[in-house]
């Protein structure tokens, strides 16, 4: 087991250095320097002013390797803008904002639990909902009801989030009043600003998740091992909730971790919309004002977040399926 | 025998009257977006212009002083009533432009989103996919590992990462959405290559000696295309969500361009003034229009997929 997970994390490592390169390349190979600091210092920069700007972010120095002697003759070969930014990723020591004039890193670390305070309970949320529900359809097989439910599943996911948030915002928050429109509170008091928004992203992702969970359900359904619990006399509900249940829950704990990046989406939108100052809301600003470091660092840091995930995922598959071994 | 084939699919998707009503509604959206691509020229001092096309010359309506009602016959601007020079189905927007016109040229952006992407990303996915799967060895490592790489980018930071460093426009976005579209297809298309390259028709084929290119499209790459269809009709509707959004916070196709995700967006500030007709023009046409794929798509899926085929 430990073997097992140290060989996942060293597997992990090229893969986060392409995350960096990648990163890298898109935001010092497609944009030059030249535009960055145009775009940061408004209205018709002098050319000097650029230079200066230029140079004061280090974006004067060659791209991967500095063969140049410097001032004291020596010749720094790693001096460059490639390995420069590779550090401040990898060690954390994440660069100022463009924007802001703010350590990302502290920006990230003061947006990380307004962030989860909608994450967490929605991703929570829509499985204890969801998942009953898949079960209730599996349960209805071939009915009508089933065939119905189907439709409205399909029908909750041709709407896109944008309608679900700004309806559901306008109806429950605009007209009914059950909920604040807008604002975020630390502490406590968060939860009557975090109500809404988990409610909506639950109901966006609904339709989605319990076609899936049916259709993981019904393939186990046709395994022998339930012909054979059915042949000794378990009950349909025993059979569903025992035993199919339990065999279903490899795949959906791989879709529930690969629906990370959907939360992502979906957090960056009701982030917005409701003014939660967290990583979505940090993200867009980002790129309304082009704040190039904090773009490039948030897209580090949500890969890792990702590759961590996926580990976690298949350890955890060892917690409901004892025939996977990890070696 | 593949006319078989596409027999057998074309008689299952028949019987599933969902499916074909879908594709009716597909049809009728290609037809506006067909309309929008004909251009209609016409003549006046400067000479003749072609930059009209079908759809504006019937759709398009004069434009008002400035928002009005769906069916009304005068708008509200500063408290004073304004008469309007005609009738629109949906009203009109702030700038006093006819919303279903708006919502109608759309239609063509969607197409755009929804098709070009996806054939960027089949080529990346067919080209890698088949070489990793049939080469094996180096080439598979160093395939599965950009999209390794590429796959641990959530979608949507790496969309937004290549769209700010690139200029705005349609071709940008269909550019950045079909590079982050291709793992998956390319994922399914090297696990079918590895299943299909030591059958025994293939075998046959070597043993014929029968290059490696004309193993890899005459024999390998028809058995492989059905995933291509299949992936490609359901990926249609997220790309064309994926417009609305995108555009919507700020990185999708430019001012100018048909769009219902700025529609959407302007709809922010119109719902709480009682201005719904914007949101309901866009919101009703791209559900719809993503509806009848979606059920398309899943009657394409259960008829050209072997692995959902029953007895």
């Amino acid at each position: 087991m430990v073997y097992y997970i140290v060989r996942r994390v060293l597997l992990a490592v090229p893969t986060v250095l392409g995350v960096c390169i990648v990163t890298f390349l898109l935001f010092n190979v497609f944009a030059s320097p030249e535009a960055i600091a145009r775009r940061q210092l408004g209205k018709n920069p002098t050319t000097a002013q650029v230079q200066a700007w230029v140079h004061a972010h280090g974006m004067d120095k060659p791209m991967f390797f500095n063969l140049k002697p410097a001032s004291d003759s020596r010749v720094h070969v790693l001096d460059s803008r490639f390995w420069s930014q590779m550090r401040e990723l990898l060690l954390f020591q994440f660069p100022e904002s463009d924007y802001l004039h703010e350590n990302v890193g502290s920006l990230i670390k003061a947006r990380i639990v307004p962030s989860l305070t909608i994450t967490v309970p929605a991703f929570l949320l829509s499985i204890i909902v969801t998942l009953p529900l898949a079960l209730f359809v599996a349960y209805y097989r071939g009915t009508y009801l089933d065939r119905t439910a189907l439709f409205v599943c399909v029908i909750l996911m041709s709407i896109v989030i944008l309608n679900y948030i700004i309806v559901g915002q306008y109806l429950l928050a605009v007209v009914f009043k059950y909920f604040p429109i807008y604002g975020y509170e630390f502490g406590l008091n968060a939860w009557k600003f975090v109500f809404l928004p988990v409610i909506l992203a639950v109901a966006a992702g609904l339709g989605g998740g319990l076609r899936f969970y049916r259709t993981v359900m019904l393939n186990e359904v046709r395994a022998d091992y339930v012909r054979t619990a059915m042949a000794k006399g378990v009950s349909e509900s025993g059979i569903l909730f025992k035993h199919v249940l339990k065999n279903a829950m490899i795949p959906i704990l791989t879709t529930t971790v690969l629906s990370i990046p959907f939360l992502i989406t979906g957090s960056l939108l009701l982030e917005m919309y409701f003014g939660i100052p967290g990583m979505g809301n940090l993200l867009l600003n980002a790129v309304n004002n082009s704040d190039y470091p904090i773009i490039r660092t948030l897209t580090y840091v949500y890969s890792l977040l990702y590759i961590a995930g996926s580990i976690l995922t298949d350890i955890s598959y060892t917690l409901v399926d004892p025939r996977v071994i990890l070696e | 025998m593949a006319e078989s084939h596409l027999k057998i699919a074309i008689r299952r998707i028949k019987k599933d009257s969902l499916a074909i009503a879908g594709f009716c509604v597909i049809c009728a959206f290609a037809f506006i977006a067909l309309l929008d691509v004909v251009p209609v020229p016409y003549r006046d001092a400067g000479g003749l212009h072609f930059n009209r096309t079908a759809l504006d010359y019937l759709a398009r309506k004069p434009v008002e002083l400035s928002y009005s009602p769906p069916l009304a016959r005068t708008g509200v601007l500063n408290r004073k009533e304004f008469a309007l020079h005609s009738l629109h189905l949906l009203g009109t927007n702030i700038l006093g432009e006819d919303v279903l016109y708006d919502a109608l040229k759309g239609v063509r952006t969607a197409f755009i989103i929804g098709i070009v992407p996806l054939v960027i990303a089949a080529f990346f996915a067919i080209v890698l996919g088949l070489l990793a799967g049939y080469y094996g060895g180096w080439v598979d490592d160093v395939i599965q590992y950009i999209y390794q790489v590429l796959s641990s980018i959530p979608g949507i930071l790496l969309l937004i990462a290549m769209l700010t460093v690139m200029e705005r426009g349609i071709w940008q976005l269909c550019i950045a959405l079909g590079v982050t579209s291709w793992v998956g297809l390319c994922r399914l298309i090297r696990g079918e290559t590895l299943k299909v390259r030591s059958m025994e028709y293939v075998e046959a084929a070597r043993a014929l000696g029968a290059s490696d290119a004309r193993l890899l499209f005459r024999q390998i790459l028809p058995n492989v295309m059905y995933l291509v269809v299949i992936e490609m009709t359901l990926d249609f509707s997220g790309l064309v969500m994926s417009e609305a959004v995108l555009t919507y916070i700020g990185v999708g196709v430019e001012p100018g361009t048909g769009s219902w995700g700025r529609m959407i967006l302007s709809a922010d500030r119109e719902l709480p003034n009682g201005i719904w007709w914007n949101l309901t023009g866009a919101s009703v046409l791209l559900f719809l229009l993503v509806l009848a794929f979606n059920l398309f798509a899943d009657a394409l899926r259960d008829a050209l997929d072997p692995r959902l085929r029953k007895g």
